[in-house]
This record gives structure tokens, sequence and C-alpha cells, in this order.
């Protein structure tokens, strides 16, 4: 019982910490992101990486939640006799929430734990101060190719994963539920605003640096051998998860006090 | 008396209640081939890494190359790493690039070297330690003493002024080892490179140390020539030489 007790404390604290940790290196890799010279061979080697090794899996996930979403809001609308309006609840709560934090979580997970593995290994086979040892940037060498990589690849596969779920939705309205395409897909043009698209993209622009910064944190800060990178791989995930939904919520907010 | 190119004051570093350094004091003269023995776990990497700043200490001045290691940001610390080299106990080749890119690394980002330019500077480091044609073998593929080497040739990119051996020789055939402690003793003629190199091993300290310095219970508190540590040096480092090993 006590032991459980102060796991369930050691977790929160833990991430306090990290997060603290992670929000110095988050800024520090901004200023760099920003300023030459950048690591163009590094950042395109990052870029296929990241990007084509998510693609399937976050399709497959947009494309059975979108399917998951109609079914569901056929059955709930249906009670109120709107079943005509699967189009725009299977459109925008992908578009604003659902393509944005899954595709996220599901990147965070392999990408975050993969920069963290990578970047851990480095770090207790010296490597990382190896490259110190010659004047060069770890936060230039390393952390920025993978940020703006994750930066860029995360709005791409979330865009792709909210065409994915839409197209989920249409299965269901057709074969299901007896509508037409073409009139599912009036209704789903018909109701996204350009408000739904700077949400939805803005979303994964966040996440995507909150993936690789803690990935990234979490890498340069294992020790102990490749115990201590698992460990921190671990940790990775867990944390990027976390971050993730509270970031989620807080840019919603905003985002919706901002825009008209 | 030479310029005095490295120097710890007082220098202090604790990891958690363990202090590894404890008011460490020594000084290098400009030149010198100084050997640092002591046990395993004494301090002898972390005595390294605090020379180049890759480890802060908690207390105390280090000075490297008219450079004030301990008053230094990261980023001011460059110009100083530019001139010292350090050889990592485990090689630290970067693994995600070849032979050659590593070697090529220090190069590229310091000098504005042609294509042509660097892929002999390059070659002509790999010939340095016996290991031709190896540039676009991946460093997975080496065995360890090539690594090794490898990470020696890296290490000497830059020509520098210092440079700091993490256990050159430990791994390597005794032959290789030669070729090691050659290199370490040729630099140090033709180029006056001086030398800090941490080891175990007796053959490379009788060949190419002008001094050692002991560390023990986080101080430096013998040093003298290879004949003043086997005669009246401390038990532990008479033994040293005796058996070969250190007890703690
Ligand atoms: N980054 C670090 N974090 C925590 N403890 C450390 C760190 N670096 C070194 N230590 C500790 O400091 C002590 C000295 O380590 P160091 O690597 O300098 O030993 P060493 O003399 O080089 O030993 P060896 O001959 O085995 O290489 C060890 O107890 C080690 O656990
Ligand atoms: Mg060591």
């Amino acid at each position: 019982m006590i032991m459980n007790l102060s796991s369930l404390f050691s977790g929160p604290v833990q991430l306090v910490a990290l997060l603290g940790g992670a929000f110095r290196l988050g800024w520090k890799a901004l200023l760099r992101m920003v300023t030459p010279p950048l690591d163009l061979k590094e950042s395109l080697r990052q870029l296929d990486r990241i990007g084509v090794g998510s693609l399937n899996l976050t399709n497959i996930t947009a494309l059975f939640t979108g399917m998951v979403l109609a079914v569901q809001s056929a059955y709930t609308l249906s009670k109120f006799g709107a079943r005509l309006y699967i189009g725009e609840i299977v459109t925008l709560s992908l578009v604003r929430e659902l393509g944005p934090v899954l595709t996220a979580l599901m990147v965070g997970g392999r990408v975050g734990a993969g920069i963290t593995a990578e970047l851990g290994s480095m770090t207790v086979t010296e490597q990382v101060d190896a490259l110190r040892s010659m004047a060069a940037d770890p936060i230039r060498k390393l952390v920025v190719p993978r940020t703006w990589a994750t930066l860029i690849m995360l709005p791409l596969l979330t865009v792709m994963a909210d065409a994915m779920g839409i197209l989920g939705g249409m299965l269901i309205a057709v074969f299901q539920e007896g509508l037409s395409s073409s009139f599912y897909f009036s209704r789903v043009f018909r109701t996204l605003e350009m408000n739904d698209l700077i949400l939805g993209l803005s979303k994964p622009a966040v996440f995507a640096f909150i993936i690789a910064i803690i990935g990234c944190y979490n890498g340069l800060n294992a020790r102990g051998g490749a115990d201590g990178v698992g460990r921190a791989t671990t940790n990775t995930v867990y944390a990027a998860s976390i971050a993730i939904l509270i970031a989620d919520f807080f840019v919603t907010k905003l985002m919706i006090g901002l825009l008209p | 008396m030479k310029d005095i190119v490295i120097s710890f004051e007082e220098v202090s570093r604790a990891f958690g209640k363990k202090r590894v350094l404890d008011h460490a004091s020594f000084e290098i003269a400009g030149g010198e081939i100084v050997a640092i023995l002591g046990a395993s776990g004494s301090g002898k990497s972390v005595t390294l890494k605090t020379i180049n700043g890759l480890i802060t200490p908690d207390e105390g001045k280090v000075e490297v190359l008219g450079h004030t290691v301990t008053e230094l940001s990261e980023e001011e610390l460059s110009p100083m790493r530019r001139r010292v080299s350090y050889l990592f106990q485990g090689g630290a080749l970067f693994d995600s690039m070849s032979v050659f890119e590593n070697i090529a690394f220090p190069l590229r980002e310091h000098l504005d070297l042609s294509r042509e330019e660097l892929r002999e500077k390059v070659e002509e480091l790999l010939a340095m330690v016996d290991l031709e044609g190896v540039g676009p073998l991946s460093p997975s593929e080496l065995s360890g003493g090539m690594k090794k080497r490898v990470a020696v040739a890296r290490a000497l990119a830059l020509e520098p002024e210092i440079i700091l051996y993490d256990e050159p020789t430990t791994g390597l055939d005794p032959v290789t080892g030669e070729t090691i402690a050659h290199l370490i003793l040729d630099l140090d003629r033709r180029l006056g490179v001086t030398s800090v190199v941490v080891t175990h091993d007796i053959p490379l300290v009788l060949r190419v140390a002008d001094r050692v310095l002991f560390l023990e219970d986080g101080r430096f508190d013998f040093t003298g020539s290879i004949e003043e540590a086997r005669s009246s040096g401390p038990e532990t480092v008479r033994n040293f030489f005796k058996s070969g090993v250190i007890h703690a």
C-alpha cells in the first residue's frame, strides 16, 4: 500500500521535473531552429524516418476512428431523427479534435520513443560528449533536425488522417446508413470552416514540438547503459501522451477564445 | 620551466554522496606526456572530462590554454575545445555515420576544405593509424581495436595542442598498442603536443610517460617521474609497477 502510494506520487513529481527540463531544452531549440546554420542533411534523414515510418499506423487508426465515429453518431443521431448530420459530426470531431490528438498520440509513442532510444544510446556511449568535445552543439546537431522533421511531418500526417477518417465515415454512411457519397461529401465540405482548419493544424504543430522535445530531452538525459535507455524510452511514451492531452485542452481553449 | 597548459586548483566534484574529486590540484606543462593512474572508479575519466568542461566541478578552478574553463559557458568553451581533443574510453564513434564521415566531422565543423582536400586529409589520418581503406565502412563493422584507432584518427584531425586519452590501449593487442604508443611519442616530439593519458597499461606508461599523476581518494597527492614513482611513490603506486594492478 505504501509502495503503491509512493509510486502514485513519484510519477507526477517526475513528470513536473521532466517538463521543467524539457521546457528549457524547448526554448534553446526554438532559438536555434530559427537561426542558421541548419543541418539540412540530418533534417532530411529524420524527415524520412519519422514520416514514412508513421504513415500506415496513423492512417489505419484514423480510418477506423472515422468508422466508429460514424457508427456511434448514426446511433445517437437516429434518436433525434437527425441521421443526415453524420457527415458534419464526423468531420468536425475529426478535424478539430480526434485527427490531431490520435495522430499525435500514435506518433508520439512511436517517434518520441524512437528519438529517445537513438539519442539515449548516443548519450550513454558518450557520442553526445564527443560532439561537445569537438565544439559542436548537440542541440543544433541532434535536437533541431528532429524537431523540424516532426514539426513538418505531424501536420501532414494529421491531414492524411483527417482524410482517412472522413473516408471511413463515408463507408458507414453509405453502406450502413444508405446515404449517397455525394451527399455525405457535400455535408463534409459545407461544414468545414477556416477556424476548424486553423485549429486542426495548430494542434499538430504544438504536439509535434512537445513530442520531439520530450523525446530529445529524455534521450539526452538517459543514464546508465542500455537499461537506462529502456527506462527513458518508456518514460517518453508516458510523458508525451500526458503532455499532449494537457496541451490539447489549453490549445482548444485558447483558440476558441482567439478565433471569432 | 615551460608554460602551464592545464591546471586544477582545489577542484571538487561529487556525484550524489560520492566525492569523486576532493580539492584536487595539479599542473601540466606544454609538451609534457603525463599518465594519470588510479584504481577503477577513482575518477580518472571524470578528471579528463573536467579538463575540457564536459563535467563542471562543484568548486575550484580549472584553466586550460589560458581559458578559465570553470567560468565559461558551453558556447564560450568552443575556442578551447577546438584546440583540445578527447579520445573517449569506448571510442564514441558516431554510429549513424561511416568511418569517413566520423573523421571528416571535426574537419567539416571547423575548417573550410574542398571535397578533394577533405578526402586527402581523412586518408592521411587513416594511414596514421594503419587503417587505409576502411573509410566507407560503418563503425559497427569494425573490431574493437579498429574502432579505437578510428577514434584516434578523429581526435588528431584538427591538429590539437592537447590530447586527452582515456585508456587508449585497453582492449588492443600489444602490436596495435605499440602503434598507439609510437603515435603519442611522435606527436609529442614532432609537434610538441601535450598528452594526458589515463591508463592501466604499464608498458604504455613506461614507454611514453614523462611523469605520472596518481589519483587516490579524490586527490592527486603523488606526482613524479616513473623512477620516483617506483622508488619513493606511495605503496599503491609501487605495487602498480610491480604487479600491474591498482588495489583501491
Ligand atoms: N555522469 C555521472 N553521473 C553519476 N556518476 C558518475 C558520472 N560520471 C562518473 N560518475 C561516478 O564517478 C566515479 C568515477 O568515475 P570515473 O568514470 O571517472 O572512473 P574511472 O577512474 O575512469 O574508472 P575506470 O578505470 O573504470 O574507467 C564512479 O563512481 C562513477 O560512478
Ligand atoms: Mg574511466
